[in-house]
């Protein structure tokens, strides 16, 4: 059960927001002009990673933002919290 | 290979049990094998079993980072089923179903499948409409299935809440009645014991950190013990396929979440087959030791953690208690979590990768239990072959390029 | 049974002027208040609570408190009924009616008990390798082990109380209220730190409740007293006693039940059962005590044998003399105060067993005065008695331990044997808070290792067995917690507690299993409650289930209701030794939540019945109601179906209402469809990216039809959206895509495209929208809308006014969007959600010259699928395109969009995917089901592939034949062939059509 920090909010528990999954993935400016693989790619194939993982969240029952996280998959150790758009964080490993 | 029985268990019982064999030897890895399985699940080690008696590969190793059977196939509510609704999940599905019915006998181990019938209950009319689809497509393709009135439902389980008043009546059902339930530890001993008898090589807290990869082919793995060579090595690692598909270099379309389950205090029987509904998120089955068993869903971030969390199981709970309110005064027992593999399409990837020689089986999200034997069978088919089997042709990871996708979420998540 | 045969005349914490009937297994009999219902039956001289469960062997209790592993009872009757109920945490009440479980016929003469003549045929893991041949037998032997295994029995009612959930935040959560507890509590609280203190008991104090020790001097439970009452006073605390904290979460959430009417015969008016409480703790200080391990020797689960400091709260908390004649076997110091207890409490005590080479020398003065003969360097090698202890053996190990030496064995009778096996500290809440735990080799227990959460372990759940080290660690725990949370103040008083002296401890000999002494020297039971033996532990090694999980599944240890709290400890030591490996390399299996078990009730809470989702209606629903309108569910919103009158089949009214729309005139209930209010300078070009059409173009007034797909290309939603103003735009979704839909909208505006202004707003419940259609439709509005032009040329098709209605309708202002579902003429009236009931009444009213008609969703269908009008979640199914539903003109060439990539791939683009089109059989009556599968020919037998599904079937009244819509690959090719429709063995010819069955035409302008 986690604990997060809204930006805009403060500390809430997990059951007030959603996980939208992995962070920093683009959308390409010219789908026409990928072939079939690096479409496939940005539409499915993901990190997944164990340990550190950025990710977006969403604070979908109380303000609405979106925001980021940088946490660990393992323990659940909430590392980073930033703005939607910004770098990702220098994290020691 | 001492043969297990009645008989064999009453001669040992003259002895004081003394004298049974090891279930599989605990060798130490060698330098080179024809097949590495990654993953001693019930998948890998099945896998395993198939390369050795369909195949004749006798130098296989199968390697566990932990235990084996410690993954999913020890954590998840066992059920077995084979109604979905695409021709390509059904064939997959009734293939495995069909090995299940005579694995007991296969393995010389029982694994206590119990065919006692799989029902998926519709609370509204567009969930009857899909459950139905799922019926005749079902029909034409060979998988039994049928629909079931809430009168015939009173009767397949009495303890079922059938009050029109409910704030979701229950308007009927499926019912496959081959499906049911098994014992999963045993289907890990089971084909662990059947695969070391064919020679494969168990190795357990042999945990693979490396590739090594020459010229885009696989040439062996680096694990905890030492470096083992093998042409062909497939991986069958569930919720850490993502990890090891990065050690090739690979992505996959993999999002790996703790699926949440519990388990009641045993009680005398009370629920005789399986009740599963999508509409108030939870199902159930009754163990052969009396423990209620019950799924619930998943957390909703990616998660390695295989531990439990509360707020899926509070909903699951509630949705068990409105289903069967004589549950309410039994208890809760044990809480865990499996980490599963979702899939965008919720289908199984059994495929060859870009690096030759390198091979995944994954994917199978909350519900791979269910596929072992199949899994097993067709993925060893892969491997040694080289090419998928037509059976798992359409399960390949190219889907995610050209778009032919195997849409297995069930009902169509649309109410208007 | 001759009353409280085993009741003390003095002492004990209960009251003895309360004395409270109670019925077990149908015999009446009485303890007092202050009792629990295992120290009552040993009162009452009650020796027998249950048989095991897999060898159905007597069982007798063993503990005092929740690690109970035999007595367990079903409580209550009917709807209340709970089985598997610890005896020893069941409070008594007056009226308390409880009976045993797992035995037939009855307990004292059990068929079941066979299993235990027959248990060499029974080792562990016995069902994997039989039960195979032949192989249709399988479900038959399944059928008698199901009924042979299970503990009690389930209700057969549902339960006839209610359950709360309670959530909250505090500085310092303290967890159990024992010496150490007290201390912590006390502490924190004088920092001013928000506390708060739960215990799993009725009363605080832990083991001072049962073990007689002093505090300054006084007996220890009047400083408990003190404490408590100071802590009761302050605002800063709550405490909570019968409260057992069952789980340990991510970021300090810990979870507890509240036992809050249990111990009464049924909750008080108002009153829930239980209560389940969340707690956000800042930091958490775990005071959870150990757990007395009993020894593992042949026969020792007799009902009889017992667990050492168990005999000594039995004695000092409740009055109770668990024996006459005791011998007690040890392996650390703890059996000695109970000897001692058990003397003065009159009970013989034959001897004090201590396998120790050197027992303690501290008390052997206290031993002596009492006469009580101390065998050192001897162990009980195993118990004599079936359905309760009449003797021991005694004899000598070697130095191992593993061995008997010949010739020194002795006989003694006793009823009562006292087990201490050392103390394991209660570790189960660290351990689910991950934290990993660390053998001690010396003390024979786990110890916790470095935490990963905010929390602090204290008193003997550290392994800090003195009293006087529980009261200045837990002091001292209590007020760094609290200064850790952010309380500066020092929160540990001048006064410091002084405990009496206590002996030095002598170390335990850490000794696993006691050896046999040969064949048939009876089973040595590891796990009590699974009937787990050493023997089965030992048999899972040399079978090769080296992991001790492997061993954990095999043999079922430490898999019961109990989770194995006495067993798991010598379950490793057994399995190290069988291995030759010592404890660590081992390693222990996982706890998992919860410590104790929870009902399911407390865990669903409130929250089940009509409360079980929300109930979402329309401001309409009340008039729905009373006409007579049959509801379906659709998603959280209830939706008219249809509105039978009385006497007439539903089908009859979906007809007449279908009927009445394209003759005449009908309204609907379209208020649950979603609306997105869009604002911003970017609106449009925003919705020029989320939908597949575009929208610059469309003028302020127009109405625009839409489609929106997922990056993967499929179709995710669909609805028409109106350009209110320039910059400004009202969206409507599916009903129940509405959520979906507009965090669909955030996630882009938010975290992809920052860069456009665009505000979106759901507005669903703000809007009450009427849908009329038919072709009297302008005819009514008009009269409702006097001072308005109506006409197509004034107010076309796909536009949108503001319109003031006359005073007929109550001089409502409305939105009038000229579009529909259902082909026909067709005016959607939106109106602020509050005008919605006297929009409708005057429609209704002004109507009845039309003969207006409400029509419900099934019309809705039927008329829409009529004129091939497709609904996204029927014809769609997240694997369908625009150009698959024949709308590929939706789809824009000229511009980017959502999901656009997708539709050029090659599966998107290949030949033959499935395509809509309309069906009809030959025979016009017939209906054929939805979902029907589409084949070619006229067999339906398996296995075959199909060729597409039927997506919508109906009758309707207006072809006056039934017609289908249905995906099939290739099918708009295919039109005028023959297919055929596959269901339930059947194949019902049809012919292929255009999607589109009605038109019309110009009645609709």
């Amino acid at each position: 059960m986690l604990l997060l920090s809204c930006p805009w909010c403060g500390d809430r528990s997990e059951q007030e927001f959603a996980c939208g999954g992995e962070a920093h993935i683009v959308r390409p400016l010219a789908p026409e002009d990928l072939d079939d693989r690096a479409w496939g790619d940005y539409v499915f194939m993901r990190r997944n990673e164990k340990g550190l993982h950025f990710e977006r969240w969403r604070h979908v029952h109380g303000c609405g933002r979106w925001f980021n996280v940088a946490r660990n998959t393992v323990t659940h150790e909430i590392l980073a919290i930033y703005q939607v758009g910004d770098d990702r964080p220098e994290l020691p490993e | 290979m001492a043969k297990y029985s009645i008989f064999a268990l009453g001669r040992n019982a003259l002895q004081g049990h003394r004298h049974w064999p090891r279930v599989w030897r605990s060798p130490p890895p060698r330098p080179s094998y024809d097949a590495i399985i990654v993953g001693g699940g019930g998948h890998g080690l099945a896998t395993a079993y198939y390369l050795a008696k369909q195949h004749g590969m006798d130098k296989v190793a199968v390697l566990e980072k932990g235990w084996i059977g410690g993954g999913n196939t020890g954590r998840n509510t066992t059920i077995v089923r084979s109604n979905y609704l695409n021709p390509e999940s059904a064939a997959i599905y009734d293939h495995a179903l069909t090995l299940w019915e005579g694995l007991s006998q296969e393995l010389n181990f029982n694994v206590m499948f119990s065919p006692r019938g799989v029902i998926n209950l519709a609370h509204d009319n567009h969930e009857a409409r899909e459950l139905h689809r799922r019926i005749y497509a079902n029909q034409l393709a060979g998988v039994d299935a049928e629909w079931v009135t809430p009168v015939q439902l009173r009767e397949l389980c009495p303890i079922l809440n059938l009050d029109s008043n409910m704030r979701y009546p229950i308007l009927g059902g499926t019912l496959q009645r081959r499906g049911g339930v098994a014992r999963h530890d045993a289907v890990a001993w089971g084909y662990a014991r059947a695969a070391d008898r064919l020679g494969v090589d168990i190795i357990q807290n042999c945990q693979v950190t490396g590739f090594t990869i020459r010229q885009g082919r696989i040439e062996g793995a680096q694990t905890s013990q030492g470096d083992i060579m093998a042409p062909r090595i497939g991986v069958v690692a569930a919720g850490h396929s993502s990890v090891l598909a990065a050690m090739a270099g690979l992505r996959l379309p993999l999002a790996s979440h703790p699926l949440q389950a519990l388990v009641s205090e045993p009680v005398k029987p009370i629920m005789p087959t399986v009740v599963m509904s999508n509409k108030v998120h939870g199902y159930m089955s009754q163990s052969d030791k009396g423990e209620l068993v019950i799924g619930a869903g998943i957390d909703g971030y990616n998660s390695y953690a295989q531990r439990g969390s509360l707020p899926v199981i509070e909903e699951t709970i509630r949705a068990i208690v409105e289903l069967f309110p004589i549950t309410s005064r039994l208890k809760m027992m044990r809480q865990w979590a499996g980490i599963v593999d979702l899939c965008p399409d919720a289908s199984p990837i059994i495929s060859g990768t870009p690096v030759a020689g390198l091979y995944f089986n994954c994917g199978w999200g909350t519900g791979g239990f269910k596929a072992t034997p199949g899994s097993g069978y067709l993925f060893a088919h892969t491997l040694a072959k080289g090419e998928a089997h037509p059976i798992n042709a359409p399960f390949a990871l190219e889907r995610f390029y050209s778009g032919a996708l195997v849409a297995e979420h069930g009902a169509a998540a649309v109410a208007h | 049974m001759s009353g409280e045969s085993n009741r003390l005349t003095d002492g004990g914490r209960i009251d003895r002027t309360r004395r409270l009937s109670f019925r077990f297994d149908n015999k009446t009999m009485y303890g007092y208040q202050g009792d629990t219902l295992a120290s009552a039956l040993l009162a009452n001289g009650v020796r027998l609570v249950g048989r095991s469960f897999k060898y159905h062997r007597p069982r007798g209790l063993m503990a005092a408190g929740g690690e109970e592993p035999n007595g367990l009872v079903r409580l209550r009757q009917g709807g209340r009924a709970e089985p598997n109920v610890r005896a020893t945490e069941i409070i008594l009440y007056d009226g308390l009616v409880a009976e045993s479980q797992n035995r037939w016929p009855s307990l004292e003469f059990d068929l079941g008990a066979l299993n235990d003549r027959l248990s060499p045929l029974f080792p562990a893991g016995f069902y994997y390798k039989t039960f195979m041949w032949p192989a249709s037998m399988w479900p038959r032997y399944e059928a008698v082990i199901r009924r042979m295994a299970g503990l009690g029995k389930a209700a057969t009612s549902a339960d006839p109380d209610r359950y709360e959930k309670q959530y909250a935040h505090c500085d310092v959560l303290v967890v159990g209220a024992g010496p150490s507890g007290l201390a912590a509590a006390l502490a924190a609280k004088r920092t001013g730190a928000r506390v708060i203190l739960a215990d799993e008991g009725a009363e605080f104090g832990g083991a001072l409740l049962g073990n007689g020790q002093q505090i300054d001097g006084r007996p220890a439970i009047a400083w408990v007293a003190g404490i408590e009452a100071e802590l009761a006073g302050a605002e800063n605390v709550r405490l909570l006693p019968r409260t057992v904290v069952t789980g340990y979460y991510d970021h300090n959430a810990l979870v507890m039940l509240e036992r809050v009417a249990d111990h009464l015969l049924q909750p008080g008016p108002g009153q829930p059962r239980q209560r389940l409480w969340q707690v956000r703790a800042k930091q958490v200080v775990l005071a959870t005590g150990a757990l007395e391990r009993p020894l593992v020797l042949a026969n020792n689960d007799r009902p009889g044998v017992m667990g050492a400091a168990a005999v000594q709260t039995y004695i000092n908390r409740y009055g109770v003399r668990p024996g006459r004649r005791a011998v007690l076997f040890t392996n650390n110091d703890g059996a000695y105060p109970v000897a001692l207890d058990l003397a003065r409490a009159g009970v013989a005590v034959a001897a004090v067993v201590d396998v120790r080479a050197r027992a303690p020398i501290g008390w052997r003065g206290d031993l002596d005065r009492l006469g009580i003969e101390l065998m050192a360097d001897r162990a009980v090698l195993g118990v004599v008695g079936r359905k309760a202890v009449t003797g021991v053996q005694i004899g000598k190990l070697n130095e191992a331990g593993n061995a008997v030496v010949p010739g020194l064995s002795r006989h003694i009778d006793c009823d009562l044997l006292c087990l201490s096996g050392g103390w394991s500290p209660t570790l189960h809440l660290l351990s689910q808070a991950g934290t990993s735990l660390q053998w001690d080799a010396r003390q024979g227990c786990f110890l916790p290792g470095k935490a990963r959460q905010a929390v602090r372990v204290v008193g003997a759940a550290n392994a800090d067995f003195r009293l006087q080290d529980c009261l200045n660690l837990g002091a001292d725990a209590g007020n760094a917690a609290a200064n850790d949370a952010g309380r500066r103040r020092r929160g540990r008083g001048p006064h410091k507690p002084l405990a009496d002296v206590e002996p030095a401890l002598t170390p335990p000999r850490p000794i696993w299993s006691i050896p046999g002494t040969g064949k048939g020297g009876g089973k040595a039971f590891v796990d009590f409650q699974s009937d787990v033996t050493a023997d089965d532990l030992r048999l899972a090694a040399r079978e090769g289930y080296r992991s001790i999980e492997h061993v954990k599944r095999y043999t079922t240890v430490g898999m019961g209701t109990d989770q194995g709290r006495t067993a798991n400890i010598n379950a490793l030591g057994i399995v190290a030794e069988a291995l030759d490996v010592t404890v660590p390399q081992v390693g222990h299996t996982t706890f998992r939540p919860p410590f104790s078990p929870v009902a399911f009730g407390a865990l669903a809470g409130g929250q089940t019945g009509p409360l079980l989702d929300p109930v979402r209606r329309t401001p309409m629903h009340g008039w729905h109601q009373d006409h007579g309108a049959v509801f379906e569910p659709v998603g959280q919103w209830l939706r008219p179906y249809s509105y039978p009158k009385a006497g007439e089949a539903m089908a009859a009214a979906v007809d007449r209402e279908t009927l009445a729309v394209r003759t005449s005139l009908g309204l609907m209930d379209a208020s649950t469809l979603g609306k997105i209010d869009i604002r911003g300078p970017d609106a449009a070009e925003f919705l020029n990216r989320i939908y597949t059409n575009g929208w610059k173009g469309l003028a302020v007034g127009g109405c625009r039809y839409g489609l929106m797909l997922g990056e993967d290309g499929m179709i995710f939603d669909d609805g028409v959206t109106v350009r209110l103003g320039e910059d400004h735009f009202h969206m409507t979704t599916t009903t129940g895509n509405a959520a979906p839909v507009l965090d669909w909208l955030e996630s882009w505006l938010q975290t992809e495209w920052p860069e456009l202004s665009v505000y979106c707003t759901s507005c669903t419940e703000q809007w009450a929208v009427a849908a009329l259609c038919g072709p009297n439709a302008r005819r009514l509005l008009a009269e409702l809308c006097p001072d308005w032009d109506l006409s197509a040329e004034a107010f076309p098709h796909m536009t949108w006014q503001t319109v003031a209605m006359g005073e007929v309708a109550a001089g409502l202002e409305a939105r009038i969007f000229r579009i529909g579902f259902t082909g026909e003429l067709s005016f959607e009236i939106n109106v602020p959600a509050g005008h919605g009931p006297a929009l409708w009444a005057a429609l209704m009213a002004a109507g009845e010259k039309y003969a207006i008609t409400p029509f419900g969703t099934e019309a809705m269908h039927v008329l829409r699928a009529e004129v091939g009008f497709i609904m996204v979640g029927q014809e769609t199914d997240g694997t369908t395109t625009p150009d698959d539903l024949g709308l590929g003109r939706m789809v824009s060439r000229k511009k980017e969009f959502l999901g656009k990539r997708s539709l050029f791939r090659r599966d998107t683009m290949r030949q033959g995917r499935p395509q809509l089109v309309g069906l009809l059989t030959d025979d016009p009556g017939h209906r054929v089901p939805e979902g029907a599968q589409l084949i070619a020919g006229a067999d339906p037998a398996p296995p075959q592939r199909g060729l597409g599904h039927v997506t919508s079937s109906y009758h309707s009244p207006n072809l006056g034949r039934t017609f289908a819509l249905a995906l099939l690959q290739g099918g708009r090719a295919r039109q005028g062939e023959t297919i055929h429709i596959a269901y339930d063995g059947r194949a019902v010819p049809a012919t292929v059509t255009g999607p589109r069955f009605l038109d019309p035409g110009a009645r609709a302008k």
